[in-house]
């Protein structure tokens, strides 16, 4: 950028460069600047797509659940266990279980919460027997879906700003790469292997061309999860009142508030019957959440909320019913059509609403949104690597972003699957087990980044893709060490939740043994030099490489855009 | 220091400045320029005859895709000086109708 600056602020230079090259120089800074962050929040992001899975995995004493348990037995079964566990407690609730969740997910507001406790409890019961689950204590998939966008060990509010300053930079950098990339189409079909930082371009285009639609969609669509504490300037001047806010909330959220306790006491009414009648409204499936206001008063409210795995929604749906006589108050199944597009922007970006095909479908083109982070990450040092006067004395800014490279994308894998390690291998009775589990991810990541330091680039690669391949390959290893629940047999048993994950561990495993392989064979190639003159364009087209026929019909095309993928 | 080695190095620094200066312009514009402007935005919008939650959410939603418009508008133009034009031309309609929502006028 200071390059623009340089022709601009001096008068009688040739005309500026062209708007090309100005975003280019925008998409590649935007990137750079936040890459790191950007690529573990892809990648962490992604694997939450499948989080009820990892965190099935994550407390293997929970037998795999062939039917799901129907929610009018399981709510009054946990409602009888929440008045031990939250006594006085003004307001509980529970997600139920489904086809992909085998837990009930409870969360209350703590009666009188000590000084420097947290306001809220939250745990995970069996919907058998309406336990606490007797498994070991584990955050399971729900941390990598946190970290995505709320990161750790620092406060929920900064971290929930500072994912939104990422993903604006996202957005900035997939529009000004849509600007900066004139022949989107061609190039999509255009890969020239082999050819060191050609061949980074020509994967980072792939990458982005092929899920476009999805990497804007999920960037935007982000934005918009966080929109009200990073935009909250139009609420702000158009609400004055708590009852105007109130009732814009109840646009955009189906909780509500525990209203003030009468003082006398009242049984619930039957839970069972309540969620009957929401089923009858809305399909034996359909239930997603029961919340209990001023349980044992009698202004206790129950909410059932419609399971946001239906609908590509997440717009408030609930029927709200008087907690003592069980009395339906209200039904809420629609909101205005502003607020159902924020819904429906929401949902998009969570994909909760998909069936298994549809999960696929978004892990793999935002692994390939991962990938594109980690391509334009590589590609800045690649394509100033064959720059540097001395490549092994590199000047401390390249030192930096190759070595933040290696251990924000080698390093995250191995801290991803250290995780899983440690969920397998800590002492089951050991104390804040679960906080432990978090904290041997950062240590291994923080590791990598000391191991990235030490040693030469390009061994540093290669030697944390090995580490990061050998450790997911053997998490099925020590799966089938530490529990009795091995590969085989939740293929026989066709438990694939188990063998799903296991085999993905595996597929993503082969994944680094090939990115491994292929960093140790790379050999940098010379720079070609520049001042030789401009080979005629069917010459250069000759030389190409692996490009699709229908490309190379059209040498003049790639010619000239050889020219521009040059430095 | 001798009394020229001081304005020597002084007007390094100023030539320095002449060059950093516009870039650190831009990304203030960019960064903080558009943002307000995407406030001033999503503001604006409770001015249309809309119901006023709803234009709050249209509002806010649109703010990110006038930020983002924002962004590129400020690298992509020839100096510093009409990248903070543009943005307050296009900030000065935003702002008239922004205007008498703030001072609690309610348009609805």
């Amino acid at each position: 950028m200071t390059a623009i600056e340089k022709k601009n602020s001096k008068p009688g230079k040739p005309a500026a460069r062209g708007i090309r090259q100005t975003m280019s120089d925008l998409h590649i800074w935007a990137g750079l600047l936040v890459g790191w962050i950007l690529y573990a929040m892809f990648l962490t992001g992604t694997v939450s797509y499948f989080k009820e899975e990892i965190s099935q995995w994550m407390r293997p004493e929970l037998a795999h659940q062939a039917v799901v348990p129907d929610p009018a037995e399981v709510v009054p079964r946990i409602a009888q266990e929440m008045q031990q566990v939250a006594p006085g407690s003004n307001q509980w609730s529970l997600g139920m279980p489904d086809a992909r969740n085998n837990v009930v997910s409870a969360f209350w507001r703590i009666a009188k919460p000590e000084k420097g406790e947290r306001g809220f409890g939250s745990a995970v019961f069996d919907p058998q027997t309406g336990q606490k689950v007797a498994s070991r204590e584990t955050v399971g998939g729900e941390f990598f879906y946190r970290f995505h966008f709320q990161f750790h060990y620092m406060p929920v509010l900064w971290a929930r700003w500072l994912a939104s300053f990422c993903a604006m930079f996202m957005l900035v950098a997939i529009v000004s790469g849509v600007i900066t990339h004139k022949k989107i189409f061609v190039d999509f079909f255009t890969f020239r292997g082999g050819k060191g930082q050609r061949s980074w371009l020509d994967a980072h285009n792939a990458l982005s061309v092929f899920g476009l639609p999805f990497h804007a969609m999920i960037t935007y669509t982000g934005l918009v999860t966080l929109m009200t504490m990073t935009m909250p300037w139009a609420s702000t001047a158009a609400f004055k009142t708590q009852a105007e806010r109130q009732a814009m909330q109840s646009e955009i959220s189906a909780f509500i508030p525990a209203g003030k306790p009468s003082g006398e006491a009242a049984p619930l009414a039957p839970l069972g019957d309540m969620v009957r009648q929401a089923q009858q409204r809305w399909g034996e499936d359909r239930i997603g959440r029961v919340t209990v206001n001023n349980a044992g008063d009698t202004s206790a409210r129950v909410i059932v909320t419609y399971g946001d795995f239906e609908r590509v929604s997440i717009s408030p749906k609930y029927m709200l019913f008087e907690g003592s006589t069980g009395k339906l108050l209200e039904v809420k199944d629609q909101v205005g059509a502003a607020a159902e597009t924020r819904g429906v922007l929401y949902a998009l970006h969570l994909g909760r609403f998909g069936d298994t095909t549809v999960r696929w479908l978004y892990f793999l083109t935002s692994l390939a949104g991962t990938a594109m982070v980690g391509t334009g990450l590589v590609m800045w040092t690649v394509k100033r690597r064959t720059k540097l006067p001395n490549p092994d004395k590199p000047y401390f800014g390249f030192w930096l972003v190759e070595r933040l490279n290696i251990a924000a994308i080698a390093g995250l894998s191995i801290a991803m699957a250290a995780m899983l390690w440690a969920n397998r291998l800590l002492p089951l009775e050991m104390e804040k087990r679960s906080d432990w589990e978090i904290h041997w991810f950062f240590i291994l990541w923080g590791a990598s980044l000391v191991w990235a330091m030490l040693r030469p680039a390009k061994r540093a690669w290669v030697e944390l893709l090995w580490a990061g391949c050998a450790a997911l390959a053997l998490l099925p290893v020590v799966n089938v060490l530490t529990t009795d629940r091995p590969l085989w047999r939740s293929l026989i048993e066709g438990d694939w939740v188990f063998s799903g994950l296991e085999l993905s561990l595996l597929a993503l495993a082969a994944l680094h043994a090939w990115l491994a392989v292929r960093t140790w064979r790379h050999k940098p190639k010379p720079k070609p030099q520049r001042q030789v003159a401009p080979r005629p364009a069917p010459a250069r087209a000759a030389d190409v490489g692996a490009v699709v026929p229908s490309a190379v019909a059209n040498s003049a095309v790639i010619a000239t855009d050889l020219q521009e993928a040059r430095p | 220091m001798t009394s020229s080695a001081v304005s020597g190095a002084l007007r390094a620094a100023l030539a320095k400045a002449c060059q950093v200066g516009p870039l650190l312009s831009r990304i203030v514009a960019a960064i903080g320029g558009g943002y307000v402007l995407g406030a001033v935005a999503s503001v604006a919008v409770l001015a249309l005859p809309m119901d006023k939650p709803q234009a709050v959410l249209a509002g806010t939603m649109a703010s990110f895709l006038v930020y983002t418009g924002a962004v590129i508008w400020v690298f992509a133009v020839r100096s510093a000086t009409r990248a903070w034009v543009g943005l307050l031309l296009a900030a000065l309609p935003l702002v008239l109708a922004a205007w008498p929502v703030w001072n609690g006028v309610n348009p609805a």
